[in-house]
């Protein structure tokens, strides 16, 4: 066993560099706009894949609060409010999500990374997608925002499209 | 529950009767839930009346003697908090499960209208045993009709479940389910009559805010042959939807007709 460890190794080094050299990567980054009011919250917010028929095909992303409310219920509570990803995948799921769920998070630029083959991306067929963000923020507003891609990318492609009110910039990186 | 008609039992006989009148007159009659679609257990409140138009509370509290709240696993959930106002009836539930909670209320009785001796119109509302007992057996123009009422509310937390009819009186199976309407997007409604789907039920519908524009704006619609309607959504918000039907499949020969009756409040969210 001891003598065959050792040997493996290259191999494994290898092999993963292999794997890096052909899985292809989202890179994306999402913007939380300042937003002037009395009572700021921050916002809940899912990132996922769909296909063109907007059925969920990755989720990537979930913040959301991990506190108690005030009556000691979980913060679960309040996923209703992310009304699309509620409807069309989060209630399938079993909160929290290993690798994709986390706090919420503040004002400014969050930079996501996803590599093919890896969790929460995995495999992803060739085809036409959107990569949806949704927003929706207590005593707040809600908004929605789309960025269409090609899957796989040939060569290095970047997208972006600005929210008008509860997101900033949502810029897509993919590289082959 | 024995009426006769003297003197002192008039104003209770009175009473009985506009009670009733919601029963046969569906129209005007709703439950509302304060959710209808949750990520987590909770309570959730209800207000049912009837009243002028849909969601208004401008008349009186609704009966709810009869009201069953199914949980997804088919057990049922009891109301608490319940109060009976002037002008709606208040109650709360505690939603534990995960799934579709369904919410029914069916009601069902004869109606007799008929003339006593001098010519005096006379009518009755109340099981067919009592009908038997309290309408006399030499009735002029007597008109006896049977009516089944049956309202819904549902409200899923998590997951919603596949719905079932009992077969029994005018139904609804939604081609969406009723917690996945979104604005903009139609949805098929089959309607069925004792389970199976039936073609001529007429439709209304009217969605919720009348107070705040001019017209009603109701639409109507029947159900085709194969007992089917095709509603349009397009807007988010609360939708009332009355459903009539009328044949003569009485469940007993004294009635010669039988006035069915489907009411469901519909929450539409926005996309």
């Amino acid at each position: 066993m001891r003598k065959v460890v050792p040997a493996l190794i290259p191999a494994l080094i290898a092999g993963m560099l292999a794997n890096q050299a052909v899985a292809g990567e989202i890179h994306l980054k999402v913007t939380l706009p300042t937003i002037n009011t009395a009572e700021y919250h921050r916002p809940y917010v899912a990132v996922w894949i769909e296909k063109p028929d907007q059925s969920v095909e990755k989720n990537l992303a979930v913040w959301y609060s991990q506190k108690k409310t005030d009556k000691g219920e979980k913060s679960d509570k309040w996923l209703k409010d992310l009304r699309q990803w509620w409807r069309k995948s989060g209630r399938d799921q079993a909160m929290p999500l290993d690798g994709v769920s986390g706090a919420t998070r503040p004002v400014g630029e969050h930079k996501l990374s996803f590599t093919e083959g890896k969790s929460p991306l995995g495999d992803l067929a060739a085809g036409q997608y959107n990569v949806v963000v949704e927003s929706a923020r207590e005593k707040g507003g809600r908004e929605l925002v789309r960025v269409p891609f090609t899957w796989p990318a040939q060569k290095a492609v970047t997208a972006k499209v600005t929210g008008q009110e509860e997101l900033g910039e949502i810029a897509l990186e993919l590289k082959p | 529950m024995k009426l006769n008609f003297t003197k002192m039992n008039r104003a209770l006989l009175s009473l009985a009767i506009g009670l009733s009148a919601t029963v046969a007159h569906a129209h005007g009659t709703w439950i509302t839930s304060s959710s209808t679609v949750l990520s987590a257990p909770q309570f959730v409140t209800f207000d049912a009346a009837s009243s002028s138009v849909p969601f208004m509370i401008d008349h009186r509290p609704l009966m709810v003697d009869a009201l069953s709240i199914v949980a997804p696993d088919g057990s049922k959930v009891l109301p608490v908090n319940m109060m009976k106002g002037e002008l709606r009836t208040v109650f709360d539930a505690k939603l534990e499960q995960t799934g579709t909670y369904r919410l029914e209320l069916v009601r069902s009785g004869f109606r007799a209208n008929w003339k006593d001796a001098e010519d005096k119109p006379k009518r009755f509302m109340g099981t067919a045993e009592a009908l038997a007992k309290e309408v006399p057996a030499d009735a002029k123009d007597l008109k006896v009709s049977e009516s089944v009422s049956r309202m819904e509310n549902f409200i899923t937390v998590g997951k919603p479940s596949a719905l079932k009819i009992s077969g029994n009186g005018l139904e609804l199976a939604a081609g969406t389910h009723p917690n996945d309407l979104v604005a903009g997007e139609p949805v098929e409604l089959t309607f069925f009559v004792d389970g199976k789907p039936t073609e001529g039920v007429e439709v209304e519908v009217i969605r919720s805010q009348t107070r705040y524009r001019n017209k009603l704006d109701e639409k109507k619609y029947q159900t085709d042959k194969n007992g089917k309607v095709k509603v349009a959504l397009p807007e988010a918000g609360l939708y009332w939807l009355d459903a009539d039907f009328k044949d003569k499949n009485v469940s007993n020969k004294v009635a010669q007709e039988r006035s069915l009756a489907y009411v469901i409040t519909l929450e539409v969210l926005p996309q």
